[in-house]
């Protein structure tokens, strides 16, 4: 179906569940109830759920197939952010143009940096790909601020000329993004017994083009385009001799997945139309690689499970503090609570950096292809299959 | 015809002179084994031929085009496919990708952004690649990951994968090394099979001499980067610079 075999038009249907009713089983404690803050179902981060995990989607087109480690997709990513910005100024405060615009502006500059980038392989592929992010991030950041807004960055105002909707639009507010007259910010709250469930308009546009975007994936990584990636990552001196060209390969592959990046960059402006130049830097560029390797690199559903993974310790897991955990502990006696609450403290909160990245050690020693190659050969164990690899 | 002219060849490594002013001259349709002890630079010389290695001066002219100074897709593209001497494969791929990678280049040319097609509606492609594996015997290998195979399999593999090509020249370097004697007898009547029925030329580098008196046309002998004899397989046995060559070598 949709030319997917069985299989893969399950995982589809599968993650379509999962999106579309992240915002209930996001929310299993009741509202009011001590484990309320463990929630994750609030719009705000659950579109960055699905943003980031098109980014490391796009980015396991490259990395996962091909091999090349790019460490400067964060640079698409802003790239695709203001041109998204932009449009909401210029154009129209509908969300549409935005997102294609962000991600046709970041396909011609990764086409740029791909082009120069790929005349090298490993490890000077990686450093020059972050030189170039490198280099965007300092330029929008001082050099081309009547672009990026510098350091303040870049966001709609009140007297944007919006050429298409600005006369009659304005009431004195900046108007939010949105799609044709539906605001991204508007929510429709449920309660269901103690329970709070919010249906956010943002969250489940960015979760459409979530499945977009992994419905595209799963067809690039089933066609014949998918399997010469592979071959390029497994021996690509053999390709040539096979009377293949990789450069070309890589290179689409690099476009794909920094149009993916522009994508992102875009919806995360339709859902707060702000971007500033921290958005391309070399921290945002490390966030995907750690999301597609924590996920399971080359795998399908692995980044996915990554991004949401970081995103859900980057949010949730840093709100547990001291007072929190003398709660937990203080059914034992108070030298013992004190003494465990010191052992664990640093590992919560603002210590969530040290827990996640304990884990993605355990991942990579143990788990060579992340949580999902990991859960793939325990499923082939448990079944006594033999492994046909992912 | 000649499919191949060699004029002249010579390639140096530091102090070494691989190869010596090598002149070979294969006619189409034929099958050119070329022997020589260890070291004499016969994997050197097909290095020349598929653009891995540039010559340091002469010339080597495929059916009058040029090959010198192509890059190895263009040569393989304009017709001439190697098998390895250590087999060089996609480890991470199964039996099956592998052959159909080159049966894809075989159609598609260097270069063909089919993203959205699924690779299981290749069927074309997918039953060429299985019709080669089965002439080889490896049809109960195509799910394998390649890099769980035998030595011996491993260079069937890259047979299949030079022969599903369809190549006008065939390169092969010690294509039986490490098979079996039941699998080196059913590859040589494999390649003589293809020889007559398709009239592919081929180049053979053998150390196996049943392998090489079974299937050449024409011999000729490397030793030291230069080729010392040329001639019918039934001069070459009793040649006294033959039999010095490999006495003085590694053999
Ligand atoms: N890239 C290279 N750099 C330096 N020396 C090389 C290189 N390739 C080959 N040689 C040397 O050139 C000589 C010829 O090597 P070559 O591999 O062509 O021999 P061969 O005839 O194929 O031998 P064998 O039968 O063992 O495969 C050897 O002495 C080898 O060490
Ligand atoms: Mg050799």
């Amino acid at each position: 179906m949709l030319g997917l075999s069985r299989n893969d038009f399950l995982l589809l249907l599968f993650v379509l569940l999962l999106v579309a009713a992240a915002p209930m089983f996001l929310n299993p404690f009741p509202e009011g109830s001590e484990f309320a803050q463990f929630n994750a179902g609030y719009p705000d981060l659950m579109q960055r759920f699905v943003i980031f995990g098109i980014f490391a989607i796009g980015f396991n087109i490259l990395f996962g197939l091909t091999g090349y480690l790019s460490f400067g997709h964060a640079a698409f990513l802003g790239a695709g952010s203001y041109a998204g910005v932009w449009m909401l100024k210029l154009l129209t405060i509908n969300v549409i143009p935005a997102i294609v615009v962000s991600t046709l502006v970041a396909g011609v500059f990764s086409l740029i940096i791909g082009y120069i980038s790929l005349r090298r392989s490993g490890i000077y592929f990686s450093i020059l790909t972050l030189a170039f992010a490198q280099m965007s991030f300092a330029l929008a950041a001082s050099v081309l601020t009547p672009i990026t807004g510098g350091e303040t960055g870049l966001q709609t105002a009140l007297h944007d000329p919006r050429i298409l909707d600005g006369a009659g639009s304005v009431g004195g507010n900046i108007p939010a993004p949105s799609l044709f007259g539906l605001e991204m910010r508007h929510s429709w709250q449920v309660n269901v017994g103690d329970w709070l469930w919010t249906f956010n308009v943002g969250y489940y546009l960015s979760a459409f083009v979530l499945m977009i975007a992994f419905y595209i994936a799963i067809r690039i990584f089933r066609s014949p385009f998918g399997m010469m990636l592979k071959a390029v990552k497994s021996n690509n001196q053999r390709l040539s001799y096979t009377g293949i060209s990789p450069r070309p390969y890589t290179l689409a592959a690099f476009v794909i997945s920094g149009m993916y990046a522009g994508l992102a960059g875009g919806l995360m402006v339709a859902m707060d139309p702000l971007a500033g130049a921290e958005r391309m830097q070399w921290t945002a560029s490390g966030e995907v690689v750690l999301m597609t390797i924590l996920g399971g690199v080359g795998t399908l559903i692995g980044p996915v499970l990554g991004a949401g993974l970081i995103k859900y310790f980057e949010n949730i897991f840093s709100k547990i503090n001291d007072n929190l955990l003398h709660q937990w502990f203080a059914f034992m006696p108070d030298g013992l609570e004190d003494f465990m609450v010191t052992i664990i403290h640093p590992f919560v909160g603002k210590g969530w950096h040290l827990t996640l990245g304990l884990m993605f050690m355990l991942v990579v020693i143990f788990l060579p292809g992340g949580l999902i190659g990991g859960l793939t050969g325990l499923y082939n164990r448990v079944f006594r299959r033999r492994s046909k690899a992912r | 015809m000649d499919a191949l002219e060699v004029r002249g060849v010579n390639k140096r490594f530091g102090g070494l002179q691989a190869l010596n002013d090598v002149n070979l001259t294969v006619e189409e349709g034929r099958i050119h084994a070329i022997i020589g002890p260890n070291g004499a630079g016969k994997s050197t010389l097909l290095n020349c031929f598929v653009g891995r290695l540039t010559p340091d001066s002469g010339t080597v002219m495929f059916h009058g085009q040029n090959l010198l100074g192509k890059q190895p897709h263009q040569i393989n593209q304009a017709g001439v496919s190697r098998v390895f001497q250590t087999p060089e494969i996609f480890s991470d791929l199964t039996v099956l990708e592998n052959v159909m990678i080159p049966a894809l280049a075989h159609r598609d040319g260097i270069f063909e952004f089919n993203a959205f097609k699924p690779l299981r509606k290749e069927t074309d492609i997918k039953q060429r690649a299985i019709d080669v594996l089965e002439d080889l015997g490896m049809e109960d290998k195509v799910d394998m990951m390649a890099s769980s195979m035998s030595r011996g399999d491993k260079r069937r593999l890259e047979m299949a994968m030079g022969l599903v090509q369809e190549p006008k020249l065939l390169l092969l370097d010690e294509p039986t090394a490490g098979m079996s004697r039941a699998d080196t007898n059913n590859t040589i009547d494999v390649l003589r099979h293809i020889g007559d029925s398709r009239g592919l030329t081929m180049i053979i580098i053998e150390h196996d001499m049943h392998v090489v008196f079974s299937l050449a046309d024409r011999i000729s002998v490397l030793a030291q980067g230069t080729v010392i004899v040329e001639d019918a397989p039934e001069n070459i046995k009793g040649n006294v610079k033959v039999q010095e060559a490999y006495l003085g070598g590694a053999h």
